[in-house]
C-alpha cells in the first residue's frame, strides 16, 4: 500500500512539531528549563502535554488492534491506563510536586538521603525508558513501511532524528508544547475519520460479517485460560505501574505548585478518557468490517485500513494520511517524553558518576552558578544524542525479537519498583535506603526477568509460564513487602531528616515552613554540611521562578 | 559551649500573664520548624487526613471496578444484558469505568484542598 498523502502528512507532522519545538525554544533560558520548564506552565496547557506523552502507539494503534483481535478482557488496558493516572493523583501527586525533585532519582535522594538508592534509581530509570523507548522506534518503522513500502529504518530514523531536534535546542520547555499539540492531533486524527466511519457504517448495518462480533469468547469476558489471573495481574501493572514511568513523572515537576499538579492531573483523566474511548470504536468496527486482519497477524493495523475497507478514493487517502499523522504523532511524543527523561538522569547521575567529579565538584561551586549551568546544558545535550543512538542501535540489533509486548511488561516492572518505593516513601516514614533498595532489586528482577523470558520466549508452559506473561500479581505484592520488611529490620538507619522531608511532601506551598535544603542541581553537596547552616532563613529551595520560596529567595536562586 | 564576643542576644522578657491575654506565642509553625513532639503531630493529623481520603478512593475503586472480574467470573451470563443493544460489560468497562474514574478524581482534589484549607487555618490560629 503505497500512499503519497500518507508521507505528506508524516512530513508535515514532522515539520510542524519542530515549528512549535522552535517556539517553545524562544522561552528557553535556565538549566530547570531544560528539565522542567521551570514548573510555570498551567494546568490545561500541561495536562495536555502530560496526556500527549502518555497516548503511545500502544494507545493509538495497540488497543484498536487488541480489541479487534481478543474482545472485551482487552479494554482492561484503557481503563487500567486511565485508573493508573487516579492513584498517580490520589497518592502521589501533589507530594511529588512538593519534593522539589527533577527526576525519580531525585526523589530517591532527598527522601531516603542514599546515594546508593540513588544510583539504583537511575539504572532502573535508564532500563525502563530503553525498554520502552525500542517499542516505540520498533513501531515507527512498521508503520512507516505498512503505509510507505519503505524499508522499517527510514521510520525508525525518522523518528529519532525529529526527537532530537526537538529535544537539544530547547530542552523540556520547547518538548512540553509539542506534546500538548500532539495530544489535541491525535484526538482529532481519531475523531475526525470516526465521524465518517460511523456513518457510513450506520448505513450498511447488518452487515457480512456480524457473525464474527457475535462469538462468545470476543463478546464475554474471561474466557481464555487463567482469565481470572491474568486480569487481576493487568490491573495491578497498569493501577500501580503508571505513577512508576519515568515519562509520566518527569512531567509533574514542571506544575506550578502541588494543588496545580492535582488539577492538572484531573484535567488528565477527563483528557484520556475521552481519548481511550476513540480506539475501542475502531476495534468494534473492525471487527465487523476488517476482521480477517486477524487472521493476517495484523490486527495492529486495523486503525490505518478502516477508511480504505469502507471508503475509496480521495477520501480513504486523505483518512488514512490523517490517522498515519496521528500515529506518527503518538511515537513521537511519547518517544521525546521518555528521551527527556533518561537523558535527564543520564546527565545528572551517571555522567557525573562515570566522570568520578563528586569529590571536587564543591570548588566548582565557587565559579559561580553560570558555569555550572552552562555545563549542565552541554551535557543533557550529550546525553540525549547517546540515549537517542543507544536505543536506535538496540532497535536495529532487536529486529527479529517481538517487543510489542514490553510495552505492557513496562508497566508491570514500574508498577513493581518506583510504585512501591513512591508511595511507601511518601506516606510512610519508617521506609529506609536498604528497604526501598531491596525492594528494587527483588521486585525488579522478578519483572525484568518476566521480560526477558517473555521477549526470548524462554518460560512456556505450566503456572509459571502464566505468571511470566503477566508477572505484576506475584511481583508488586513481593515488592511492596520486601521495602516494608526491611525497613522494620533496618529502622535502626531511618533517614535522618525524614520529618523534615514529610513537611515538605505534605505542607502546601503557601505555609511558611523550613522544608530543608535539598535542590536536585546540588543533590551532591554533602547535605550535612547544607543543614549545619540551617536557621530561620534556610527555607525551601525551589528553583529561582518558583513563588513558594518566601523567606529565602538569595539560595534558592540559580542566577 | 563559649559564648561569642559582642552583644548578647536579647531575650525578650515577658509576664506570664501577658502571654496568657495573646493567642499562642510559639507559633504551630515554628513547632514544625523546631520539630518538635507538637509540630509532629500537627504534621502527622495532615498526612493521616490526606492518607484516609486516598484509601478511601482506592477502596472505592477496589469495591466497584476492582471487583468487576469477580463479578464477570459469578455472573456469566452477564454479556446477555443488554444496555441500548450493548453487552452490559462493555458498558461497564468504557463509559461507565471512565466516569467513575473522573467523579473519583473530582471529589478527591475538592476533599484534598479542603483538608489542606483546615490544615493552614489551624497552623494560622484562625
Amino acid at each position: 500500500m503505497s500512499n503519497a498523502a500518507s508521507i505528506v502528512a508524516v512530513v508535515l507532522v514532522s515539520l510542524a512539531s519542530l515549528a512549535v519545538g522552535a517556539f517553545g525554544l524562544r522561552l528557553s533560558r535556565t538549566m530547570s528549563d531544560f528539565y522542567v520548564a521551570s514548573r510555570g506552565v498551567s494546568p490545561v496547557l500541561n495536562a495536555s502535554a502530560i496526556s500527549g506523552e502518555y497516548l503511545s502507539a500502544a494507545s493509538f494503534l495497540g488497543v484498536a488492534g487488541l480489541v479487534l483481535a481478543r474482545g472485551v478482557d482487552m479494554l482492561w488496558l484503557p481503563v487500567g491506563w486511565t485508573a493508573g493516572y487516579l492513584l498517580l493523583l490520589v497518592f502521589v501527586a501533589a507530594p511529588l510536586r512538593r519534593s522539589g525533585a527533577y527526576t525519580l532519582p531525585d526523589f530517591a535522594q532527598l527522601r531516603l538521603e542514599s546515594d546508593l538508592a540513588r544510583r539504583a534509581s537511575s539504572l532502573l530509570v535508564v532500563a525502563i525508558g530503553l525498554l520502552y523507548l525500542i517499542p516505540q522506534f520498533q513501531g515507527a518503522g512498521l508503520t512507516l513501511r505498512t503505509l510507505t513500502g519503505a524499508p522499517s529504518w527510514v521510520g525508525q530514523l525518522a523518528v529519532a532524528v525529529v526527537v532530537s531536534l526537538n529535544v537539544l535546542p530547547g530542552g523540556m520547555r520547547s518538548v512540553t508544547l509539542v506534546q500538548a499539540f500532539h495530544y489535541w492531533l491525535k484526538l482529532l486524527a481519531l475523531l475526525t475519520p470516526l465521524s465518517f466511519l460511523l456513518g457510513a457504517f450506520g448505513r450498511r448495518s447488518g452487515g457480512p460479517d456480524v457473525g464474527a462480533v457475535l462469538v462468545s469468547d470476543w463478546v464475554e469476558p474471561l474466557r481464555g485460560d487463567h482469565a481470572l489471573y491474568l486480569t487481576y495481574s493487568l490491573v495491578l501493572a497498569t493501577f500501580f505501574g503508571t505513577m512508576g514511568l519515568p515519562h509520566v513523572v518527569v512531567r509533574f515537576y514542571t506544575n506550578r505548585d502541588g494543588r496545580a499538579a492535582r488539577r492538572a492531573t484531573l484535567a488528565v483523566l477527563v483528557l484520556l478518557s475521552g481519548f481511550y474511548l476513540l480506539p475501542v470504536a475502531y476495534g468494534v468496527i473492525g471487527r465487523y468490517v476488517a476482521v480477517d486482519l486477524v487472521a493476517a497477524g495484523r490486527a495492529d493495523s486495523v486503525v490505518l485500513e478502516l477508511p480504505s475497507r469502507l471508503f475509496d478514493g480521495p477520501l480513504a487517502e486523505g483518512l488514512t494520511a490523517l490517522l498515519a499523522a496521528g500515529a506518527f504523532a503518538a511515537f513521537l511524543s511519547t518517544s521525546t517524553g521518555l528521551v527527556v527523561s533518561v537523558a535527564g538522569v543520564v546527565s545528572q547521575d551517571l555522567v557525573r558518576w562515570g566522570a568520578g567529579r563528586r569529590p571536587g565538584h564543591r570548588d566548582g561551586h565557587r565559579d559561580g552558578h553560570r558555569h555550572g549551568h552552562r555545563q549542565g546544558i552541554r551535557t543533557f545535550r550529550r546525553s540525549t544524542v547517546v540515549v537517542v543512538a543507544v536505543s536506535l542501535a538496540l532497535t536495529v540489533a532487536s529486529a527479529g525479537v517481538p517487543v510489542a509486548h514490553a510495552v505492557e511488561l513496562t508497566f508491570a516492572v514500574a508498577a513493581s519498583t518506583f510504585g512501591p518505593m513512591l508511595l511507601l516513601g511518601i506516606w510512610w516514614r519508617g521506609l529506609t535506603a536498604r528497604g526501598a533498595i531491596a525492594g528494587l532489586v527483588v521486585g525488579g528482577g522478578l519483572s525484568m526477568g518476566a521480560v526477558v523470558s517473555t521477549t526470548f520466549g524462554i518460560a512456556t508452559g505450566g503456572w509459571f509460564g502464566v505468571v511470566m506473561t503477566q508477572p505484576a500479581a506475584v511481583s508488586v505484592p513481593l515488592a511492596f513487602a520486601t521495602m516494608v520488611l526491611v525497613s522494620i529490620a533496618t529502622r535502626g538507619s531511618t533517614p535522618e531528616h525524614v520529618a523534615r522531608t514529610m513537611v515538605r511532601l505534605h505542607a502546601p506551598e503557601h505555609i511558611d515552613l523550613n522544608r530543608g535544603s535539598f535542590h536536585p542541581e546540588r543533590w551532591d553537596r554533602p547535605a550535612a554540611a547544607a543543614e549545619g547552616t540551617v536557621d530561620a532563613t534556610q527555607h525551601t529551595a525551589y528553583a529561582g521562578t518558583d513563588a513558594t520560596a518566601r523567606r529565602a529567595p538569595s539560595t534558592a536562586r540559580r542566577d | 559551649m563559649t559564648l561569642p564576643d559582642g552583644p548578647r542576644a536579647r531575650v525578650r522578657i515577658t509576664s506570664p500573664r501577658t502571654s496568657a491575654a495573646r493567642t499562642r506565642d510559639v507559633s504551630i509553625a515554628s513547632e514544625i520548624d523546631e520539630q518538635t513532639r507538637l509540630g509532629e503531630v500537627y504534621i502527622s493529623s495532615l498526612m493521616r487526613s490526606q492518607l484516609r481520603l486516598a484509601l478511601g478512593v482506592l477502596l472505592v475503586l477496589a469495591a466497584t471496578l476492582g471487583a468487576l472480574p469477580l463479578l464477570f467470573r459469578a455472573v456469566p451470563g452477564i454479556a446477555d444484558v443488554d444496555v441500548l443493544g450493548v453487552p452490559l460489560p462493555w458498558v461497564l468497562l468504557t463509559v461507565v469505568a471512565f466516569a467513575e474514574i473522573i467523579a473519583l478524581g473530582w471529589f478527591y482534589v475538592r476533599r484534598s484542598e479542603r483538608n489542606e484549607d483546615d490544615f493552614s487555618d489551624l497552623l494560622e490560629g484562625r
